[in-house]
């Protein structure tokens, strides 16, 4: 089962309310939020508006506003919230014993596998 | 060890009960045998096995203990007489060493072989202990039974400093037990945010400052590196950033995990936990386990309300009624150095849901319930936690709350009260006596006479009769009363800083002042902010609001910085940045022409453009090169143009007398000075300053934010110029005779500007709102208020000028700059 989840390294690399980047050669480059309430996600790091690196932008609640053009995003959906429309694939994502796992299909950009845990 | 044996088992063995062995004398074992023995009293043998040389105890009151409010004999369950009577047998301080699941049979420590018909597992947790040099160091103890506390007061006793290591549940506990035995305690928390699992920014902030202010000492992001060593016993502990902090005892509180070790050992199938299904039946189906140890469904826990649910499942399917366990939603409801504290369910927010917030200052009080569609998902409460089980009730019940959602956060009493349930008629009902504002003490009756007269607005009630002028936490009763007085006549305020907060960005300016507010989750707390965190708006503004009031004192908060100023380069549409460097007056030297043109090399900036500010834009950076390409500006001199920030710009300068035949002072020579006296300072907006030497006015200083003209009996100063979407031309505030002069009214100017305007409003608006009279007249009204501003100016100035870049580059804040890794799909687990 644990093949399926890449480990990234422990939680405390990432400060509650930043985001750190992940590149994927070949793929695309995927943002890991921590937000002030202690809780992570993963997106693709390109704002659906204009692709602007979402995890450069302020984070508040579960929401991270796109640096370029202040666009809110949802870190739980991808979705953007507000008047825009869009959305930014997430990354499945589980923190076990302090450190952070990201779902291998979705770094990839695969379909997940219909048994994935 | 000799093991008290209560019981003769041979006997029971006679009467043809099946055989229960159950590892795990502790709360989750003890516990499945009493609810098994009420369900079917003779049905098993049962014989339970305790590593700990005693009876069953209440494991989470062993904080009481500790702090000297209980005695051990007030904490035990079960005693002795319990096991008597109900023919158990304890084998107690004599672990289960062995677990033959062919033979079905265990085998302890001391070589007893115990055989069963089935096993429970109640293993358990252990403490997590980091692996840091020093872990083994005697006086070096974890908090998990009575053995640990009797550690910790025998070392009290010394008296002494005591370190706790992790500032969750857990470790505040043990600060506060060994605080009220005198010892002076500090606690290390990796997080920013104590207990952050429980509880989010803004009520870890207020636990945070309530337990400073009992004298324990807090450190929050606080990384332990090792643990230190004097003759033999520990000594302290060494943080990571440095720092040493003495100990004669050190608490390692940081978690628990799931005792597995044995259960593993024995072949069952274990993850995190020991797995089991709904009736806590393990993969031997001959074998259950229950507590702490368990992994359920994918989760674990480690309190004490889940525990009772599985005992309950796992007793009913013992007994052939089985009934399944379905996980638990789990609540926390404690008292740490008597601070009431409540958290339930998910609240970190989401996009579907909405955070209700009251915040009370004066009583101490935050509480937020979370909702999404239309029913609570979680709630967090400091100070106040009367209503917790009413919200964790609804929690869990999904029950909807659409009709009580406006009086939800005012609590149960309050929200499922009838007419109540309405806060403006609840507001009706008050009598005219009833205080509304408790800070200026103004009742009911005087804020409707007040509105009666006219004041139709918060605004103008505020200003009338003071009501809502303070704390502002009574604003909501004051828009009560305006909408009972008034109905639809109701005038709307002037702009609040943002959705989170009933109040101006003048409002919030003041009360950091008045109030001596100094971080952000005070701010929040005591303006009764309505979200958790704020937003994208005003946490900048927070950030720049307390960092202009409280010089040298308030720490710059990166996370509420735009991207731009958290990276001291400009953002550009790839997601690139752009350096540029500072040349103080628009002046530069081959060599750092040389080093400008090396850097964009090697970096490979694609554009290398002069500005409109008299110097040179390197385009194309990235996010990972801008620490080396500053270490190499900063070899040749240079320092951070702050091109990116809310922030002084630069010093456009024409050539002056020094060259032009028309100048009638050295412009230059003054665009320097006034550059090396105000770069680094943070602004409201970006502020860009121009010097000419002649009123020709070539360096175009009448559209700047600050502009000098000289004329030949001195200098002219103009403010308020804007060459932006509005062009507006400065006005002129005064004219002076010497550079001194010109130099110290441009820092008052600044100052008064940084201290007054609104956050993102520049000097041409600001000037356009408040009227140029004002700002003269706050300038110049009294003798001294130029050189009193200035002054100020000179104190913040001696905390900014440091160069951000050469600190990046010295490897301060590598993680703003480095990539967590590299994903290469071939040889992906080696890359990370």
């Amino acid at each position: 089962m644990i093949g399926n989840w890449l480990d990234i390294g422990p939680v405390n690399q990432i400060e509650p309310g930043m985001a750190r980047t992940l590149p994927v050669e070949g793929g695309e480059e995927i943002a890991v939020f921590h937000t002030m309430t202690g809780d992570f996600y993963a997106l693709v790091n390109k704002c659906p508006h204009k692709q602007g690196p979402l995890s450069q932008g302020i984070v508040h609640g579960a929401v991270v506003a796109c640096p370029l053009h202040n666009w809110n995003i949802s870190l739980k959906t991808g979705e953007a919230l507000g008047g825009d429309e869009g959305c930014v694939p997430t990354i499945p994502l589980k923190v076990d014993a302090g450190r952070i796992y990201l779902l291998r299909s979705a770094v990839l950009g695969e379909k997940p596998k219909p048994e994935a845990a | 060890m000799n093991a008290p044996v209560s019981f003769d088992q041979e006997k029971a063995r006679e009467t043809g009960r099946e055989r229960l062995v159950v590892i795990g004398n502790g709360m989750a074992g003890c516990r499945a045998v009493e609810e098994l023995l009420e369900r079917d009293p003779d049905r098993y043998s049962v014989t339970i096995f305790g590593a700990e040389p005693r009876v069953n105890y209440n494991r989470i009151m062993l904080s009481p203990v500790l702090a000297g409010e209980k005695t051990f004999e007030e904490i035990v369950i079960n005693g002795q007489d319990w096991y008597d009577d109900n023919a158990i047998t304890l084998v107690s301080g004599d672990p289960v060493e062995h677990v033959d699941c062919a033979n079905k049979s265990v085998i302890s420590a001391s070589g007893r072989v115990e055989p069963y018909d089935r096993l429970i597992f109640a293993t358990g947790s252990d403490p997590f202990i980091i692996p840091v040099p020093g872990k083994d160091l005697p006086g070096v103890v974890t908090f998990r039974d009575l053995d640990d506390v009797d550690r910790m007061l025998g070392a009290a006793e010394k008296g002494g400093d005591a370190v706790v290591i992790g500032g969750g549940l857990l470790g505040l506990e043990a600060a506060h037990g060994l605080s009220l035995r005198g010892m002076n305690v500090t606690v290390i928390h990796l997080m920013p945010t104590l207990m952050e699992r429980q509880l989010d920014e803004a009520a870890g902030w207020l636990l945070k400052e309530e337990l400073e202010r009992r004298g324990q000492t807090i450190l929050t992001s606080a990384d332990t590196e090792a643990i230190l060593e004097k003759d033999g016993h520990v000594a302290g502990v060494k943080l990571k950033d440095g720092r040493e902090i003495p100990a004669d005892i050190v608490v390692m509180a940081v978690g628990i995990r799931p005792n597995v070790t044995l259960a593993k050992t024995a072949g069952m199938e274990v993850e995190r936990g020991i797995v089991v299904d709904d009736h806590m039946v393990t993969s031997d189906p001959a074998v259950l386990a229950v507590g702490e140890c368990v992994q359920h469904r994918g989760a674990c826990y480690g309190l004490v309300a889940p525990l009772w649910e599985m005992c309950r499942a796992l007793a009913d399917g013992l007994t052939d009624r089985p009934s399944g366990y379905q996980g638990s939603v789990t609540s926390t409801k404690l008292k740490v150095s008597g601070i009431d504290l409540f958290s339930a369910g998910d609240f970190s927010g989401s996009d579907g849901s909405e955070d209700i917030v009251m915040r009370d200052a004066a009583r101490g009080v935050y509480k937020r319930v979370v909702v999404q569609d239309s029913k609570v998902i979680g709630a967090v409460l400091y100070g106040d936690t009367a209503d917790g089980n009413w919200y964790f009730d609804l929690l869990k019940k999904g029950e909807d709350i659409s009709d009580i959602r406006e009086a939800l956060i005012f609590g149960q009493a309050y929200a499922s009260g009838g007419a109540l349930a309405d806060p403006n008629a609840a507001v009706a009902a008050l009598s005219d006596d009833a205080e509304i504002c408790g800070c200026n003490g103004v009742s009911k009756g005087k804020v409707v006479a007040c509105i009666d007269a006219g004041a139709h607005s918060v605004d103008a009630v505020r200003s009338t009769c003071k009501a809502s002028a303070s704390c502002g936490s009574c604003t909501n009763l004051v828009e009560s009363l305006l909408a009972i007085t008034l109905g639809e006549d109701v005038e709307s305020g002037p702009k609040t800083m943002c959705k989170c907060t009933s109040f101006t960005h003048s409002d919030v300016r003041r009360l950091i002042l008045e109030k001596e507010l100094k971080e952000i989750p005070q701010v929040m707390q005591e303006l009764h902010w309505t979200t958790p965190d704020g937003c994208s708006s005003c946490r900048p503004a927070l950030n720049y609001y307390l960092l202009c009031a409280w010089p040298g004192e308030y720490v710059d908060d990166q996370k509420s910085r735009f991207v731009n100023e958290r990276l001291h380069a400009n953002i550009q549409k790839d997601g690139t940045y752009s350096v540029v460097p500072r040349m103080w007056g628009g002046l530069t030297n081959p060599k750092e022409l040389r080093a400008i043109a090396d850097a964009a090399e090697k970096y490979q900036a694609r554009t290398v453009k002069v500005t409109g500010g008299q110097r040179i834009d390197l385009f194309g950076i990235r996010k990972e090169d801008l620490p080396a390409i500053w270490a190499d500006l900063n070899a040749a001199g240079m320092v951070s143009g702050h091109a990116y920030g809310k922030a002084l710009r630069t010093v456009k300068t024409c050539v002056g007398s020094e060259w032009c035949r028309f100048g009638t002072q050295d412009s230059t020579g003054l665009g320097v000075k006034i550059e090396r006296m105000t770069w680094g300072s943070w602004m409201p907006h970006k502020f860009k300053i121009a010097v000419s030497g002649c009123p020709r006015n070539c360096a175009e200083a009448t559209i700047k934010d600050f502009g000098v003209v000289c004329v030949d009996s001195g200098y002219e100063l103009h403010v308020g110029g804007n060459g932006g979407i509005k062009v507006r031309a400065t006005d002129l505030l005064c004219k002076v005779e010497t550079e001194e002069e010109a130099l110290t009214t441009c820092a008052a100017f600044i100052q008064l500007y940084r201290e007054e305007a609104h956050y993102l409003e520049r000097t041409a608006p600001w000037i356009e709102r408040v009227g140029l009279d004002y700002v003269k007249s706050r300038m110049f009204d009294e003798a001294d208020a130029v050189a009193k501003f200035a002054a100020r100016f000179r104190i913040s100035q001696k905390y900014s000028q440091i160069d951000p870049w050469a600190q990046r580059a010295g490897g301060d804040r590598k993680d703003l700059h480095t990539h967590l890794g590299e994903v290469r799909p071939l040889q992906m687990e080696d890359a990370l």
